[in-house]
C-alpha cells in the first residue's frame, strides 16, 4: 500500500502509523520532520503547487518501491502555515526486511529536500520574512542516490 | 493567445497575485519570451523578473527551460528554485 498526501492540516503520527501498520510488516522504519524554532522563528510556511507537488511526492514514492521491496509506504507532507515543534513530514517505510525499510526511508528523506515543488519563508518575532534558498549541502545528499 | 499563469513563492509576492489569464502578444514564442515581456509589462513584473536567471517554469505540470514553446500551453507556472521539504 502507498500513501501519499500533501495536506494543510496537521499530520496525525499516531493513526497514520496504525493505517500503515495494519497489514502486519516484518520490519518499519520512521521518519519524523519537525519544525525547528531557531532565531526566534514565528511560522514556516510552505508554498506548493496544487499538482505538481503531491506528483512529485508520488514519483518519489514509486521510485523507491522500484528500488527496495516495499511492502507498505506513507509519505506525508504538511504545507502553508507552521510553527515550532509542528510535524512537517513524515516517512514510513516497511519491508521483510529493516535493511530495505531503512534505505528507503533515508532515500526518501534526502530526495524530498531536492526534488519536490516546495517554498519554505521564515518569519521571525520581529516581523521579519525571508524565503529560504536552495542548500548546496542537500544536492550532495540527494546525489549520492544517483551512484549507488 | 490567452495563457494562465500561476505564480509560486517570493514570485507570488512580488506579483501581487497567485495566477492571472493572459492575452499574450503573437510575437511571445517561448518561456524566456514571456518572463522577459512580464518583466516590462510593468512595476510588479520588473520586480519579479529582475533575475530571470532565478526563475523556473512549468508548463501544464512538466518543468521546462526558458527555450520551451508555449504553443499549446494551457497553464504555465512560475517560480524560484525549490527549496524542498
Amino acid at each position: 500500500m502507498i500513501r501519499v498526501l500533501v495536506q494543510p492540516a496537521a499530520i496525525d503520527v499516531a493513526a497514520e502509523l496504525d493505517l500503515h501498520d495494519a497489514g502486519g510488516h516484518g520490519a518499519s522504519a520512521s521518519f519524523i520532520g519537525r519544525v525547528r524554532g531557531e532565531g526566534d522563528l514565528v511560522e514556516l510556511f510552505l508554498d506548493h503547487h496544487p499538482v505538481m507537488t503531491e506528483a512529485g511526492l508520488a514519483d518519489l514514492a514509486h521510485a523507491a518501491t522500484d528500488r527496495w521491496r516495499l511492502s507498505a509506504l506513507t509519505l506525508i507532507h504538511r504545507v502553508s502555515a507552521m510553527e515550532s515543534g509542528d510535524t512537517i513530514v513524515l516517512v514510513l517505510a516497511s519491508s521483510p526486511h529493516r535493511a530495505e525499510a531503512l534505505a528507503a526511508c533515508e532515500f526518501l528523506i534526502d530526495r524530498l529536500k531536492t526534488d519536490v515543488m516546495l517554498w519554505k519563508r521564515e518569519t521571525f518575532a520581529d516581523g521579519r520574512a525571508q524565503w529560504v534558498e536552495q542548500r548546496e549541502g542537500d544536492h550532495g545528499r540527494a546525489g549520492r542516490w544517483d551512484q549507488a | 493567445m490567452a495563457l494562465n499563469i500561476a505564480y509560486f513563492a517570493w514570485v507570488r509576492e512580488r506579483m501581487g497575485i497567485a495566477e492571472e489569464v493572459v492575452d499574450v502578444p503573437p510575437g511571445i514564442v517561448n518561456i524566456g519570451a514571456l518572463v522577459a515581456w512580464l518583466a516590462a509589462r510593468d512595476d510588479r513584473g520588473a520586480l519579479a523578473f529582475a533575475e530571470p536567471q532565478r526563475i523556473r517554469a512549468a508548463i501544464d505540470g512538466m518543468m521546462m527551460g526558458p527555450g520551451a514553446p508555449l504553443s499549446g500551453a494551457r497553464e504555465v507556472a512560475l517560480f524560484p528554485p525549490v527549496t524542498g521539504g
